[in-house]
């Protein structure tokens, strides 16, 4: 156990507590709460109908000015945008025109300045982005959305993203499975069999793409399948299509199934040949003899005793699969993305980071439920490096 | 009969097919490398085998590039170091895990390994929060860990691998003729697990000397390294400068991967 | 390579990283690569060092302000000067990601006119100060085309008169705009029309026409590669990148500057930079009216100064007369949109969720 715990430890602190940060950061948003606390406190004594009392009205205005001041007022401002489009520049207008104002009534002057602060639904929105603890994020992950009145919904269809795209991210992954397995079974097959020579042979060719750096291949497949590329050349000289005709198979979903199921064969491979070495010749054999066309020996002997190779591998290229993100983001154009793209985008370019903790989470929650299957059914200790 | 032997051929055709898949991207690569015009696809003059179509122009312009050069001295810094780290710890762990009286075998052995399965994205959106908060976010010592986090579970794996089929009683006998356990290991232990320890190491170095996520997220211009700058190249346009480096690292993989397969031969 | 010197540089590099950056004589700005980082590293930052012995190190992004923000909250920041469009400057300002720049620091125009007066309105900002006036126009291979060529920004939407795949950037802005003018909305209307839920539909359904021709684009330096590759057939791009495939590399592109859409970048600093004062001093440097112009001479981007206007005369490499490449000039402005940013800084990310959900169905 000693010699365990440093190993527990390091991890602790560069793998599990960054994980942790994340899960807190899709449920806690403290910016709007820190920034506007008398006006939060204030819209308590609010019933949520008409307009809140003048009070919060007065409050809001002593606090935009400070967080003006502070120079928070555009982080405050962007977490109220994202549950009302237009109120980042209610804020940060309020916050400018504000510096004018000496004295109330304070419902008037704001209302001067923006007639969104007589609108209920702007202190609403307020109110939800006051929560410090939050379920806006999943919801917003969900496709979904909380009303005014506090009850839940879906969010109008043009507006739905995830749960679609969290769709095609499983669809996805279980074709890209089937592919894998469709192609890894037989040449796994014809290793597991061969003689030891030649099987050395071609397990190397499994293993080289294997060890090729993931950028690499993804280079080489756009290098293949672009429309001016080798792929298209090739089938213009032998006139298979013509010169205006050339294909589209990469940025898109093609690339992305293409690439994916080049990048994750040899994973299914890997613990099929394993599975497979172990099977004697002489079952097969045995079941030939006792009359048995190659198709039922195949079918009532043979593949029965591949099936915990067929899982370990299917899982695995599964787990690996929606979890995806480089090789999408490069070979997938806009039809091509997956949930992971999502993720880096949310925390690279809109800069919605609780929203890209959640889906992180959604996902994460999924990959470890298939993993603990994994590890009931396979073991995780017997997870096989080629 | 003929069916069969039909069927047969059928099989090995497919798959020919199949490995055809899995190397032609990685052979197509390398000729183009040596294109003597900015294109990716092979010209009229490179399929007459004209010489002039033929260039080492693009390995010039990766050498005599600051960037690429950076990159590299990037890469290794960091592989190297994360390597270390991740064999050092990843082999205590294994032999603690392989010792009888290991309490939650199971349960730790799973969590140890669940950075390999745990989506990229996800351990590196949550590294740049937590690490961004300890200021270890754009500094080489924190891709250094991260990337070492990365690459434990190769080091656990192969070593718990190689533990199993190793006999404890070399140990006792060791112990029963008064070595201590220091000595113990160093003498007995260590010679014997030393390919699966080696092998481990170069997984390690592998996944940390292709990891381009985690730097995306957490490193700086000064952490720049190639798959980094690979990925920079890939999403503008790809030159063929791309190539010559990707033609670089398929030979770096082939290397570590005989290694690997020579290491496992000598075991066994 | 000596394995004693390639030591000790990997100890040197060690320290470095470890001990954190040594005082240097440099400072870094980042701008969007390609050929407009190159033409700014010739005008500007070359010059600057020369003239002040302080390096520039030049980084390229793609916009955005994920960096800017993870440098300022992790107080790590080594980023000085960066080039932003003014819609970023804005967001960024108010979040406080940048420095406050008075525009009485900065240095006059050429017959003494004070940088307020002479800088083009709205182009200065309480953090920002502009540099360049450039656009989103659309542009198309004259080759491809022999007969009846393509002259408005209807055409581009048009595929059955002029078939073929575009390029479009992967973003809802400028799409937005370039759909709503197609579809007859006059300029001046453009943003009216895209502030109700109604023209924002609109706008997508025009889209909607060309969705299975288009190419998503996401750095500036892919639509002219599209273009010479033949992937497209015309695409909307960064007038600059067009021009200089144009001139340097003798690409027969036309641009058609009906319904361009005219955009402003700005210089700005990075908060809490720990080089300020000589990020302050490029940022000076840079927005003289002879700056301006230098760099308006190399790459087709108008001066966000009145003054630096008249001094742009011909492209340096090539002599040809810049007037006519410039998105102000008069004959190219007869249908051109503004972009209203203080708009898109309201409705980005609605709009981006919408364009997301729309590009996946």
């Amino acid at each position: 156990m000693g010699l365990v715990l440093p190993l527990l430890i390091f991890l602790g602190v560069t793998f599990l507590a960054p994980l942790g940060t994340m899960l807190v950061r899709s449920v806690y948003d403290p910016v709007v709460a820190d920034a506007l606390p008398a006006t939060l406190t204030a819209l308590r004594e609010w019933n949520g109908e008409g307009l809140p009392p003048e009070a919060a009205y007065e409050a809001a205005a002593g606090e935009i000015g400070a967080a003006r001041e502070a120079r928070t007022l555009g982080q405050v401002a962007s977490r109220a945008n994202r549950l009302q489009s237009g109120l980042r520049g209610v804020f940060t207008r309020t916050g400018r025109d504000l510096r004018e104002v000496v004295e109330g009534p304070w419902r008037d002057a704001m209302a001067a300045i923006d007639s969104a602060w007589v609108d209920p639904g702007t202190w609403h929105a307020i109110r939800a982005a006051g929560e410090r603890i939050t379920a806006r994020h999943y919801l917003n992950a969900l496709d979904m959305q909380r009303l005014a009145d506090g009850s839940v919904a879906r969010q109008p269809e043009e507006r739905r993203i995830y749960l679609p795209l969290l769709w095609r991210t499983l669809l996805v992954s279980l074709a890209i499975t089937v592919f894998c397995l469709v192609l890894g079974y037989p040449i796994a097959h014809l290793i597991a069999h061969a003689r030891p020579r030649r099987a050395g042979l071609l397990l190397a060719l499994v293993l080289v793409p294997f060890w090729t750096s993931l950028l690499v291949r993804t280079t080489s497949w756009i290098v293949l399948l672009q429309t001016q590329g080798v792929v298209n050349d090739l089938l213009v000289a032998i006139g298979l299509i013509g010169d205006d005709g050339r294909l589209s198979m990469v940025y898109n979903m093609t690339g992305t199934l293409v690439a994916m199921t080049h990048v994750l064969l040899p994973f299914m491979v890997l613990p099929l040949y394993s599975v497979m070495r172990s099977i004697p010749p002489l079952h097969m054999r045995a079941a030939a003899s006792m009359g048995a066309t190659p198709a039922q020996a195949f079918r009532r002997v043979y593949w029965p005793q591949t099936l915990p190779g067929v899982g370990a591998g299917s899982l695995l290229v599964f787990i690996l699969a929606i979890g995806y993100y480089i090789t999408p983001a490069l070979v997938g154009g806009s039809s091509g993305q997956l949930i992971s793209n999502m993720v880096a985008y949310h925390m690279q370019t809109s800069l919605n980071w609780g929203l890209a903790a959640a889906l992180g989470a959604l996902l994460l929650v999924g990959v470890l439920v298939l993993y603990l299957l994994y590890d009931r059914l396979v073991g995780v200790e017997r997870m096989s490096l080629g | 009969m003929i069916g069969a032997r039909v069927g047969r051929i059928g099989y090995l055709a497919f798959c020919t097919c199949v490995f055809i898949f899995l190397v032609a991207p990685i052979i197509v690569i390398v000729p183009l490398s040596f294109n003597a015009e900015p294109y990716f696809t092979f010209t009229e003059g490179m399929l007459r085998l004209d010489p002039e179509a033929w260039s080492l122009r693009w390995y010039r312009e990766i050498v005599e590039n600051e960037a690429w050069t950076r990159g590299l001295v990037n890469s290794l810094v960091i592989g190297v170091s994360a390597t270390l780290l991740a064999t050092v710890l990843g082999t205590l762990a294994a032999l603690g895990l392989s010792s009888p009286a290991m309490p939650a075998r199971r349960f730790i052995t799973g969590l140890l390994i669940s950075p390999m399965v745990t989506p990229v994205i996800i351990a590196a959106a949550g590294m740049f929060f937590f690490y961004t908060n300890l200021g270890l976010a754009q500094t080489h010592l924190g891709l250094i860990l991260a990337h070492a986090t990365l690459g434990l579970p190769f080091v656990v794996i192969t070593v718990v691998a190689t533990l199993s089929a190793f006999d404890r009683n070399l140990t006792r006998a060791a112990a029963s003729l008064g070595a201590g356990p220091v000595r113990t290991f160093r003498t007995v232990q260590l010679p014997l697990i030393a390919p699966g320890v080696i092998s481990g190491a170069l997984f390690a170095f592998a996944t940390s000397f292709d990891e381009v996520v985690v730097v995306l997220f957490m490193g700086g211009l000064e952490q720049r390294t190639i798959p980094r700058q690979m990925w920079a190249g890939i999403r503008e346009q790809i030159s063929p400068a791309i190539l010559a480096v990707a033609t670089f690292l398929i030979v770096f993989a082939l290397a570590l991967l005989f290694t690997v397969e020579w290491l496992r031969r000598r075991a066994s | 390579m000596t394995a004693l010197a390639r030591g000790s540089a990997y100890t040197a590099l060690l320290a470095t990283c470890f001990v954190g950056q040594a005082a240097a004589q440099s400072i870094t700005a980042v701008s969007y690569g390609g050929s407009y980082q190159q033409a700014s590293i010739e005008a500007w930052y070359e010059p600057f060092a020369a003239a002040t012995g302080i390096r520039v190190d030049v980084e390229d992004f793609n916009g955005g302000l994920a960096q800017i923000r993870a440098q300022v909250e992790v107080g790590n920041v080594f980023w000085d000067v960066v080039d932003l469009n003014a819609s970023d400057v804005t967001l960024a300002c108010d979040e406080g990601l940048l420095e406050y720049v008075d525009p009485q620091a900065l240095p006059p125009g050429p017959d003494g006119t004070p940088a307020e007066e002479d800088f083009i309105s709205g182009t200065l900002s309480d953090c920002g100060v502009g540099n360049v006036v450039w656009s989103t126009i659309y542009a198309y291979d004259a080759n491809r085309f022999p007969g009846v060529r393509p002259e408005t920004i209807a055409d581009f939407f048009d595929i059955e008169k002029f078939p073929g795949r575009r390029g479009m950037r992967r973003v809802p802005m400028a799409n937005l705009e370039f759909a709503l003018l197609a579809d007859g909305v006059p300029a001046e209307d453009v943003y009216a029309v895209l502030d109700t839920p109604e023209g924002v539909s609109r706008a997508f359904d025009k889209l909607d026409t060309i969705k299975d021709e288009v190419v998503w684009w996401e750095a500036g330096a892919q639509p002219p590669q599209m273009l010479a590759d033949g992937e497209v057939v015309m695409s909307t791009a960064y007038n600059g990148r067009i021009f200089n495939a144009q001139m340097l590399e003798g690409q027969s592109f036309v641009i058609v500057w009906d319904g361009q859409l005219l955009d402003i970048n700005q210089l700005a600093i990075v908060a809490g930079t720990p080089r300020l004062d000589e990020a302050m001093r490029l940022v000076s440097f840079a927005s003289t009216a002879e700056a301006l112009a230098d760099l308006g001479r190399r790459i087709s981007y108008g001066p966000a100064r009145e003054s630096a206007a008249p001094l742009i005369t011909t492209h340096l490499e090539t002599g040809v007369e810049m007037g006519p490449h410039l998105p102000t000039h008069p004959s190219n402005m007869a249908r051109a949109l503004r972009r209203d940013w203080s708009w898109w800084v309201d409705n980005q990310d609605e709009l981006n969720e919408r364009f997301s959900a729309w590009l996946a169905r």
